[in-house]
């Protein structure tokens, strides 16, 4: 049932795109799917390596391949953070860690529902994948809906993709693998759990998506106070890098070496600095556009700061926004008649 | 009251009546619907493409339940309605919009059923129509998935209420109101169609403001936005009925838009 509900929407989704004139002809998306991914790993701290998606939406251009995963090395085998859209992408990841660390890939941690990091959770057994109880309990829920949308895009891209869920419950706290002492930090906010990770030894925080660097946060599932109050957390987490869920590699992080965040640089540099100023010009925004009488097409249109010029996607996780909060924002903010 | 199943009824004819006369101009979105559409909708008037017509949504369906529309044909003189569909939804026309003493501007929401056109035919006073549109790409069910409130099972608790505010706009008031109501597209399984089809705008004085007829691909819970020609402070009446005789009341004051706009930063 769900395969051939797949089947058609594959289907449906080749046919658009040819008549929609989507500036690329078919014969260069066809070519697309004959090269496949070829995701790329960057040393960026002792034993640790970032794979870094595309800064685009989900498109047949990339695969979906937009979120970062990270590899880290230990003496059991390498770590991989967030296994990305689909299982072709999970066992390009595979063969790019083995490479790269010389271990293949022992442990999984899925960062949180969205497709566009747990669906590669499919090239994996489930017995390697870890992710928070509110994340498994979330993909229950959601993933095989977020499957059908991701082969509605994707078509070819998400070929043996089948919803897998984690096994292992992910406590938080420190815990010592292959050598490798790391902090497991459960928070919440972007979604319903929202999983970082510290690498004691380098100070390396990957932060999943509670942060975003230069790349506009997106917000489906996002409760805007409950994510506020996380990324305060994670700002106190000393830590000399951090590895965003989308966008560039942020090192103006905190190194104080202890929790006083009183020397915090909000300065444009620091990638959880400016997911918390996105966050409250969001709230703030479609809150006075409720009560300046606009409706939602309008309130996508507002303008951004010229402090987010260099925030990629701007516009388009604006208009997403306004779909995820204002109907509530209204129902909040109007008064009975 | 009347008044408005007359005009529902007139809609209704020239839908399904008018013989197709000669050819529709070439479709700038060439759609496979349109000469289809044309024909069922806009009938044997004349018919123009016109970028006069502003169609406003937003790049992306993020939820093709709840995809929003405005149009703002205010560039064209004496414009009598402006009626939104999409081409390949099974309920092509989401409202006939009559701006009787209003700005020719409308906002609200639609489902989408499948990546359509989405368009605004805007009628003036000499009969002919001015269209203007654009593809949406949309995900597959937005008209035969039940709505939220029927899954949640509480959509009765709260059918009919009603939200909304009054502005100052230039020299006319923009108006918004929101109905709690399942908007049920009779394209789901065992639930038949149900859904408001008539809203009317009425000035402290009597004077009718707008008229709307409201089809089933108006998305749940609709809210409406219209900017109409009445500059006083007295309130404005907004009544709506569903097919299944429902009728709902309410009305708007400036005062609430303003205290709102006290709050914004
Ligand atoms: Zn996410």
């Amino acid at each position: 049932m769900t395969i051939s509900r797949r089947a058609l929407l594959a289907a449906a989704a080749s046919l658009p795109v040819a008549v929609a004139g989507h500036g690329l002809a078919a014969t260069a998306l066809a070519q697309q799917f004959a090269t496949g991914y070829h995701p790329r790993a960057e040393s960026i701290a002792d034993g640790i390596w970032m794979v870094r998606g595309a800064d685009e939406a989900i498109a047949m251009t990339n695969g979906g391949a937009i979120a970062n995963s990270a590899f880290i090395a230990t003496d059991e085998g390498t770590i991989l953070f967030d296994p990305g859209p689909s299982r072709e992408y999970a066992l390009a990841l595979t063969a790019l860690a083995e490479e790269v660390t010389g271990k293949p890939v022992t442990r999984v941690y899925v960062s949180h529902l969205h497709p566009d990091h747990a669906l590669g959770a499919a090239g994996f057994a489930p017995e390697l994948l870890h992710a928070l109880p509110e994340t498994r309990r979330e993909l229950v829920d959601e993933g095989e809906g977020f499957a059908d949308g991701m082969y509605r895009i994707l078509a070819d891209w998400m070929k043996g993709t089948a919803l897998v869920l984690p096994n292992g419950d992910v406590k938080p706290g420190d815990v010592t693998y292959g050598g490798r002492k790391l902090r497991l930090l459960a928070l919440q906010g972007h979604s319903g759990g929202d999983l970082a990770l510290l690498d004691h030894a380098t100070g390396t925080l990957i932060a999943g998506d509670l942060v975003f660097n230069n790349r506009a946060p997106a917000t489906p599932h996002a409760d805007i106070a409950a994510w506020q109050k996380s990324l305060t957390e994670l700002a106190a987490v000393p830590h000399n890098i951090l590895l965003p869920g989308h966008g560039p590699l942020d090192t103006g992080g905190l190194n104080t070496g202890g929790l006083d965040t009183g020397g915090l640089d909000t300065g444009g540099q620091d990638a959880i600095a400016q997911t918390a100023d996105w966050l409250g010009w969001l709230d703030g925004a479609l809150h006075d556009a409720v009560a300046q009488g606009l409706d939602m097409a309008e309130a996508g249109n507002i303008a951004i700061p010229g402090r987010f010029a260099g925030v990629k996607l701007a516009r388009y996780e604006l208009q997403r926004s306004v779909s995820h909060f204002y109907p509530a924002l209204e129902a909040e903010l109007l008064p009975r008649l | 009251m009347k008044k408005s199943m007359i005009c529902c009824l007139a809609s209704v004819l020239v839908w399904s009546g008018a013989a197709w006369a000669g050819e529709y101009p070439a479709d700038p979105l060439d759609s496979p619907m349109w000469d289809y559409r044309a024909n069922e909708i806009l009938g044997d008037a004349e018919v123009v493409f016109d970028d006069a017509v502003q169609v406003i949504v937003p790049q992306l369906a993020e939820n093709q339940h709840v995809f929003p529309v405005t149009v703002d044909a205010s560039a064209l003189p004496d414009v009598k309605r402006i009626v939104i569909f999409a081409d390949l939804n099974p309920i092509p026309v989401a409202i006939d919009y009559r701006p009787i003493n209003a700005r020719a501007f409308v906002a609200t929401r639609i489902k989408l059923d499948q990546r359509t056109p989405v368009r605004a035919a805007v009628q003036t006073g000499d009969g002919r129509w001015h269209v203007s549109g654009v593809w949406v790409d949309a995900a597959g069910g937005g008209c035969s998935a039940p709505p939220v409130s029927r899954v949640k099972g509480d959509w009765a608790q709260h059918l009919g209420e009603m939200r909304g505010a009054a502005w100052p706009d230039h020299d006319d008031t923009r108006i918004r109101v929101s109905f709690r109501h399942p908007m049920d597209t009779g394209l789901v399984e065992n639930i038949s169609a149900y859904n408001i089809d008539t809203l009317s705008v009425t000035a402290a004085d009597g004077t009718k403001l707008a008229e709307m007829s409201v089809f089933g691909a108006v998305a749940e819970d609709p809210v409406f936005t219209m900017i109409v020609k009445d500059a006083g402070e007295a309130p404005i009446a907004v009544s709506a009925r569903d097919t299944a005789g429902l009728e709902f009341d309410g009305s708007v004051s400036r005062r609430a838009g303003v205290d709102l706009l006290a709050q914004a930063r």
